[in-house]
């Protein structure tokens, strides 16, 4: 009954003054959004900018009091120094072929796992995506002393192999859920019409929906990488040699009781975030498919 | 919308062990096989350089519980995960809603969002650990100039604020992860459903409400589930901002483990090993009773 009767003046009044609000909102937004926006930038940023004034002063002005936050002197003497170290150069190798390895391998193993757990039921489906969750509960550092044990059994302590595995192993579950997010959005008769092209499994998977997977590709393999080249505590506990340390481990022997090369520490930082932050930009749009992906999992 | 996937053809066993199973052995060799080692660990008694003396029982689990620093280290990892994953949520609630309008320059906001996430965490905490230095630190040094405070802080060594600090720390670098989350979640929000509330007259506030919160379920559910256990288990944060203070005063359990086995003089390795069994143990029923509390399959039946 009441949708019938006339609105009342007061609630015509209401909404006209919403209407004129929304039209006063639209102007403001166009300056109070992107001016919000800014502030969001500085938030995230400034530490970042702290330290790369700190990167480009000399090391003993870090530690003057009181600090500045331009440097006085401006200087490349840190990253110089850094390029050049040689100590710098095996954590900045370590990294590398640690990353990339595990990156490999956790590709390898999660594209056919993802594919066939996206595409078919099969007895011990659910154990099998339930054991993937474990993996994420079971984070390496709650197992650290179960890993140290296991790897110094098999004399792995001080081997990149070590590292490798532990990367791989633990980053299967994001590659898994984003691959099998990605692959179950595919339409089924796609893989039909391949199969009755006279397309097997394996060559279906291959030339039909790997193509067609390549953004969710793209973002296991970043989210992978970037997993992998940030790692720490494994690193920390596993390796003792400091030529086999990587870059996270490596690079806090510029800062100890006895030598405070803050400038140095953060030149090799940023060194080591750069192509992180840039990598990461790169695949800003496919980050948040992916993640929904993973999240309906 | 995602039902039609339920579509899947059947396969047997064998195959599926054939596509499954280097992920499985990855799996079972490097993270069920080192959780059992662990337990075993943590039944036997170890000697200071790491050899196996024998079985310990359940000596290791009673020195473990008995140990008069662990009331303080459990209180100081509930302040911990229970501030950051709250504080986080809400603030990356806020800050996605944000980033999922239109406006000018929206692609450099999320590229400055993604900076702290791709940052490893050690080097973040190495350089909060610099930022918030009692001497060197320019945090106290802007508080000065700017009359927030008259003298400096000992942020990352007066009792009162090291906690507080390592949380807030922790928030900064957790936050753009969980806002990414709840970006996808709000991308997948029809946007007709909005429409149709607008028409209905909601108020910004009454749509967020009934509609966007309800259908963010979901993904609300697991990113709280997903940083209790990342939080829980964060280690650098803790170990660098906390690494000059002596004693266990502001550890969590995680830290506290690893300087039991690696750091403390009597490199106890069975005794840390109980200690990892405790903190498996206690973030799977944290997690399950979380789940049980906000009733996991009824949301996820209506969302």
């Amino acid at each position: 009954m009441s949708t019938l009767t006339e609105p009342t003046l007061a609630a015509r009044n209401t909404a006209l003054l919403k209407g004129r609000r929304r039209t006063g909102w639209k102007a403001a937004r166009r300056w109070v959004m992107p001016l919000g926006g800014l502030g969001v930038i500085l938030f995230f940023i400034w530490p970042y900018l702290v330290m790369l004034f700190d990167a480009l002063r000399p090391s003993g002005e870090v530690l003057a009091t009181p600090p500045t936050f331009f440097p006085k002197t401006w200087t490349m003497d840190a990253f110089a120094h850094v390029v050049t170290d040689p100590a710098f150069h095996n954590w900045l190798r370590s990294s590398l072929v640690v990353a990339v390895a595990a990156t490999i391998i956790v590709i390898v193993v999660a594209i056919p796992a993802a594919y066939f757990t996206a595409r078919f039921s099969f007895r011990g489906r659910m154990l099998f995506l339930g054991l993937v969750v474990v993996t994420q509960m079971f984070a390496p550092t709650s197992l650290v002393v179960g890993l140290y044990r296991e790897f110094y059994d098999l004399g792995l302590i001080n081997t990149y192999a070590a590292l490798i595995l532990t990367d791989a192993a633990f980053n299967i579950a994001f590659a898994l859920w984003i691959l099998q997010g990605f692959f179950s959005a595919i339409p089924k008769d796609i893989e039909e019409a391949a199969a009755l092209d006279g397309c097997s499994r394996v060559g279906t998977l291959f030339r039909v929906m790997l193509p067609l997977t390549l953004p969710g590709i793209v973002t296991a393999i970043t989210f992978t990488f970037i997993a992998a080249w940030n790692e720490y505590v494994v690193a920390l506990t596993l390796i003792q040699d400091d030529a086999l340390k990587p870059l996270t481990v490596g690079i806090s022997s510029y800062v100890t009781a006895y030598e405070q090369n803050w400038s140095q520490l953060f030149a090799a930082s940023l060194i080591a975030i750069v192509p992180v932050v840039i990598l990461f930009a790169l695949i800003e749009k496919h980050l948040v498919g992916g993640l929904t992906a993973g999240a309906v999992k | 919308m995602r039902r039609r996937r339920r579509e899947r053809g059947t396969a047997s066993p064998v195959e599926a062990l054939l596509w499954l199973g280097p992920a499985l052995v990855l799996i079972i060799g490097v993270v069920l096989y080192p959780a059992i080692t662990l337990v075993a660990t943590s039944f036997s008694s170890y000697s200071i350089t790491g050899l196996r003396k024998g079985d310990a029982g359940i000596t290791n689990y009673t020195t473990f519980l008995t140990s008069p620093d662990l009331p303080k280290v459990v209180g100081n990892t509930a302040i911990w995960v229970a501030a950051v994953v709250v504080i986080t949520i809400i603030l990356s609630l806020g800050l996605a809603q944000f980033l999922s309008k239109e406006f000018f320059g929206r692609r450099f906001v999320r590229w400055a969002v993604i900076v702290p996430w791709a940052a490893a965490l050690v080097i973040s905490s190495q350089l909060f650990r610099l930022i918030l230095d009692y001497y060197h630190g320019i945090l106290n040094q802007a508080l000065l100039t700017l009359h927030v405070i008259s003298k400096p802080i000992d942020w990352l060594g007066d009792p009162h604020f090291t906690l507080p600090s390592m949380i807030a720390v922790g928030i900064f670098v957790t936050i753009p992860f969980t806002a990414y989350l709840f970006v996808a979640g709000l991308n997948g929000i029809p946007g007709d459903v909005y429409e149709a509330a607008r028409i209905d007259g909601g108020s910004p506030w009454q749509i967020y409400r009934a509609i966007t919160l309800p259908l963010l379920r979901p993904t609300l559910l697991i990113a709280v589930v997903l940083n209790m256990i990342y939080v829980f288990n964060s280690f650098p944060v803790i170990w660098i901002l906390n690494g000059s203070n002596p004693g266990f005063g502001n550890d969590t359990l995680i830290t506290y483990m690893y300087k039991l086995a690696f750091r403390s003089a009597q490199h106890d390795v069975g005794l840390s090993a109980a200690a990892g069994v405790f903190n498996v143990l206690l973030i799977l029923i944290a997690v399950a009773v979380y789940l049980r509390f906000v009733n996991w399959r009824e949301g996820s039946k209506n969302a």
